[in-house]
This record gives structure tokens, sequence and C-alpha cells, in this order.
């Protein structure tokens, strides 16, 4: 890298700010004062904070966090049970048919949320379902598990056989080798299906609300979206919301970034 | 929605472009042929028994209850008694012949192809940027990545309080360039380009991370030959990059479309698909029959969804016999 390359840097400065502006705008609008949001000229900068918008924020919006972290961590255990055995099924033990069921995988994911909604919306009904957490934790994981299969089977396939032979050789069962071997192997795997599943569990509007909208309990997107509806004069407090419904995306891209390159080139070190 | 990993990125497009055959490469393949006793094929079926219960509950079985609402003639009353009368096709003509489709079908074709048209146009140009790898362009590029990341209901909302008439920030910046007030969000001759506008912008971290994937994937060698035959910088990007990346590009634009077609976040949060009809589409149209208004309507709801399906499906069977066509030449 030779000086020639500092105008390159300056321009992708330039782009990378202009592309997040709004992302800026969303934390300066949450530290403004309420008497200052309906200016016409809005300030540009937050030159006078005040964390009144994060006070209310968080007094009303403190249950919902804690729901969408509970149904996060539920939509990633549902996920990972059932995508990682699938992985090892079609990655190691050669499934019958895994062509047709990868097959199947790459069309699940082009089905419309809004028909997932309504179908599960019709069952949920009739049994009870409906304004549940757990509802909510099946339908969201429908969104995160044919991912999580291709990227399991992905790795999986890449580990070494002679791994695989050793583990059997000692005398190790289909399962033991899962458990022992092939799991602990595909770590990082897990750890990005998790991730992943985490975040779109926790982003999720749709699920939440067609299947949950007058719950006890509801997650922070749809806190954010009734929060809208109820009050359109206190948006410093609507963005304080949104910036904290961030946060897991934040630490997603300071954690992931790592974990999902190690991924990535974990399977070609070990060859 | 952009659902598809940093990692399942790259992944997605082998499994994808291949026409979903196992994602093992050949050399894994005849490895695996070598594997003495191997574990039977019960075993197997046994580990993937939980994905296939998974699929036949949570997919298949709403996918067929969605069918089943699409030929009965559902209403509230029915819908909890569970006796409604059997419509046939009644509830598809009844959308065909709906004043919204034509308008519904408008929009969703120029809210699609708009959108991923400069979502690629622009996601290959910072590709192309970030390629040439300078100072810091690891860091920018990982910033790239927030408006993807975050939930959509926040993107949605700012978009919506920066577009506001009154306090918003961008006409705030336009009548100080001396224009006047634009209604984005509340006048059916702007709400449309409002939503394909954040819509670009929620999507250009997908493009450029899939197409930046793609470009290190060309060899170094030829851009290396190339720059001896003395190739200026226009003719490396049309004669060599653009044709080598065309594998990886027909994946993005069709991973574009399939999950573009299929937003409703986006619209119902800032516009709710209105003024009127204005920014409806086809998933919005659906969303609204179904949870949108105080009446829900699930019938024709259900018949939209399915129409929305069938889109998706023949477009990416049409991206498969593509595919093949080109790897045959």
């Amino acid at each position: 890298m030779t000086a020639r390359s500092w105008p390159k840097t300056v321009l992708g400065v330039v782009f990378t700010a202009f592309m997040l502006f709004p992302v800026y705008w969303m934390v300066n609008v949450s530290l403004t004062q309420t008497g200052d949001l309906r200016r016409s000229d809005p300030h540009w900068f937050p030159t006078d904070p005040t964390f009144e918008g994060y006070t209310s924020a968080l007094s009303q919006q403190l249950p919902a966090l804690g729901t969408s972290l509970g149904i996060g961590l539920g939509c990633v255990a549902l996920t990972v049970v059932i995508a990682a055995p699938a992985g090892y099924a079609l990655a190691v033990l050669n499934l019958r048919g895994g062509r047709a069921l990868n097959f199947l995988l790459l069309v699940a994911q082009m089905i419309p949320a809004v028909v997932m909604a309504m179908g599960f919306y019709a069952i949920y009904v009739r049994l009870g379902l409906l304004n549940t957490v757990w509802g909510l934790i099946v339908a969201d994981s429908t969104i995160a598990v044919p991912f999580g299969v291709l990227l399991y089977t992905t790795f999986m396939a890449g580990i070494p056989r002679d791994l695989v032979h050793a583990a059997r050789i000692d005398g190790a069962g289909a399962w033991r080798t899962f458990t022992r071997v092939v799991l602990p192997v595909s770590r990082n795997s897990t750890l990005t299906v998790s991730l992943f599943a985490f975040l779109w569990a926790w982003s999720d509007f749709i699920f939440a609300s067609t299947l949950n909208r007058s719950g006890e309990f509801v997650p922070i997107t749809l806190g954010i979206y009734q929060y809208i509806g109820n009050n359109t004069t206190q948006w410093n407090a609507i963005m304080a919301t949104a910036v904290v419904a961030s946060l897991p995306a934040a630490i997603l891209l300071v954690v992931a970034q790592r974990y999902v390159a190690a991924g990535v080139t974990a399977g070609a070190v070990k060859d | 929605m952009t659902t598809t990993s940093v990692e399942a990125t790259g992944r997605a497009s082998d499994g994808g472009a291949a026409g979903g055959k196992p994602a093992a490469p050949g050399r894994d393949a005849r490895r695996r042929r070598a594997l003495p006793g191997s574990a039977s094929r019960w075993t197997a079926i046994g580990f993937a028994a939980p994905l296939l219960a998974y699929l036949a509950v949570f997919y298949a079985y709403p996918l067929w209850r969605n069918i089943e609402l699409s030929v009965h003639d559902y209403t509230v009353r029915a819908f909890v008694q569970g006796n409604p009368a059997f419509a046939g096709f009644e509830k598809y003509t009844e959308v065909f012949a709906s004043d919204s489709f034509p308008t519904a079908l408008l929009n969703t074709a120029l809210f699609t192809l708009v959108s991923i048209a400069f979502q690629y146009a622009i996601g290959l140009a910072l590709a192309v940027f970030f390629h040439a790898n300078f100072r810091l362009s690891g860091v920018l590029r990982a910033l790239f990545l927030v408006p993807w990341l975050l939930p959509l209901i926040v993107s949605s909302s700012t978009w919506a309080w920066m577009l506001n008439s009154d306090n918003g920030i961008i006409n705030s910046v336009i009548e100080s360039f001396g224009g006047t007030q634009i209604n984005w969000l509340t006048s059916p001759d702007t709400a449309l380009i409002a939503v394909i506008t954040a819509n670009i912008w929620l999507g250009i971290p997908f493009n450029l991370v899939i197409l930046y994937a793609g470009l290190q994937q060309i060899p170094d060698e030829i851009y290396e030959a190339a720059s001896l035959d003395g190739v200026t910088a226009r003719q490396r990007f049309w004669r060599i990059t653009f044709p080598l990346l065309r594998p990886v590009s027909a994946i993005t634009l069709l991973l574009g479309f399939v999950y573009t077609l299929k937003v409703v976040d986006v619209i119902w949060i800032m516009t709710t698909g209105g003024p009127g009809d204005s920014s409806l589409t086809l998933a919005v149209w659906s969303y609204r029959e179904a949870f949108g208004t105080g009446q829900p309507d699930f019938s024709p709801a259900a018949a939209i969804g399915n129409l929305l399906i069938v889109i998706a499906l023949v477009f990416g069977f049409v991206h498969l016999r593509m595919q093949r066509g080109w790897e045959k030449s």
C-alpha cells in the first residue's frame, strides 16, 4: 500500500458516511429535546443532548426487550437441534434423497413470510397458540432452519473423512461420532447459525405482528410499532427504542465478523 | 427479508448455481464412496428425522392450510367454527378482477425491478471499489453491513421520520436549496419512490457482500496478464470482471428478486401500501387483507400469497434453466 491509496480511503470514508447517514440520524433524533423535534430545520448535531427519550423508552419497553431475548434464544436452540443432525445426515451419512432435500430447502427459502404467517395463524387459532411466546419461537425458527441445514451441510461435507473413520475404528457409533467429533469440529458453524437465528428472531416483524398482536408478552419490534401508532409526537423515544433494538446487530457485527470468517477458513485448514 | 449470512452468500451461490446438487465438491464425493462400513440408511434417516418432521409440520402443513384457505370462503365466523363454504377458484377470480390487482401487479414489478437494478449496480460499483484494498477498506466494508443487520422496523421507521413532510431532514435539505416541500409518504405520486429508495438502501450491503466474494474468486493472474497487454481500466471491467462475474451476478439477481418480491415490513411500516393503493405490492396487499384491517379476509389474502409463490418458483426455474444452458456452452 502506497501513499497513492489515500485518495481512495478518503472516498471510501465519504461513501460509508453517506451510507450510514440514516443510522446517524436515528441516534441524533434519539438525543433531541422533545421541543426541538417539530422544528422545520432539524439540528444536524446533538449539541444539547437529552436522555429523556431513553428513559421513557426503557421504562416502557424493558419487558419487550426481555421477551425478544427469550424468543431469540429459544429460536437458536430449536434451530441448532434440528439443523445440526440434519447436516450430519446429509453431509456425512449420505442420506438417500439428499439432493431432493437440499432442493426443498432452497425452495423453502423462497416462500414469503406473509404466506407462512397466514398458515400459522390458521393453525394457531385452533390450537390456542396465538399470542404465545412458544408459537412465535416456532414461527421465527422457520426463517433460520433451512439456512442452518444448508450451512451445516456445506461445512460438514468439508470435514476430512479420515477424522470420521478414526472415530469409527475406535468403535464409536454414529451418535458418538456426531457428538464427540463432528459437532465439536463444527463449532464455528454452530456459532454462525446461532448468531443469525438469534438476529432474525430478534428482528422479526411479520410473525410478531400477526401471531402475537395482543399477547401479554410482545417482542421489541412490535413494541416500536405500537409506539409509532400511539404517540407520534415522541419521536426521540421511538428512535431511542430503535437504537436499543439495534444493539444486538451492532454486537453481532463486532463478534460475528471474526467467527464467520473463522467458519469459512476452518474447513480448509484441517485438510 | 434479506436473509442470507455472510458465509452463506458464497455457499448459497454454490448450491443454487449447481441446481441444488449436494454441497460437497467432487473430491469429497469420491472419498465418500470409498468410505468403508458407512452407516446404514436408517441411521441417516434417524438423524434427518427431526428436520423431516419439522418440514412436514411447520412448512408443509401451513402451506397446505394456506391453499385450503384460498379455495374456501373464510369469514371470521367460519374461522372460529371451522365450517367455511367451498369456493373453488372463486377467490382467485375475485383477486384478478379486483381494482387493486393491476395497481399491485405494476407496483410489484416496479418495486422489485427498480430496487434490484439499483442495488446491483451500486453494490457492484462498491465491490469493485473496495476490491482495490486501500487503507481501512476492511473496516469500511464491515460498516457497510450495518443497514443489513438492523431490524427492518428500525430502519423503516428511521426512513419514515427522515421523509416526514414537515419535520424530516430530507425536506429540510431540499428547502435549504430552494426547493419546495415534498409529501414523500403521503402523496400518491411519491410514496412508491420513497419506499423503493429505502429498499435500495437496505439491499446494497447484501449485493456488495456477494459480489465482493465473487470478485475475490477471479484469479489475479488474469488481471496481471491483461495489464501486460496494456488494457485500460474500462476494458478490464467490461472484458474481464463483468463476464467472469456472470454466474455470481445471476445468483445475486435471483436472490434479490425472490427477497424483494416478498417484502412486506418496509412498505407496511412506511406507508401501509398507501395512500390509497399507490405503494401497494402483492405481498403487502396479501398482508393488508389478512391482518391489516379490522376485517380479516383470509381467503383472498391466501390466494394472493399463493400467486406470489408461483411467481417466485417460475423465476427460480427459469434461472436454473439459464444456468444449465451456460454450463453447457
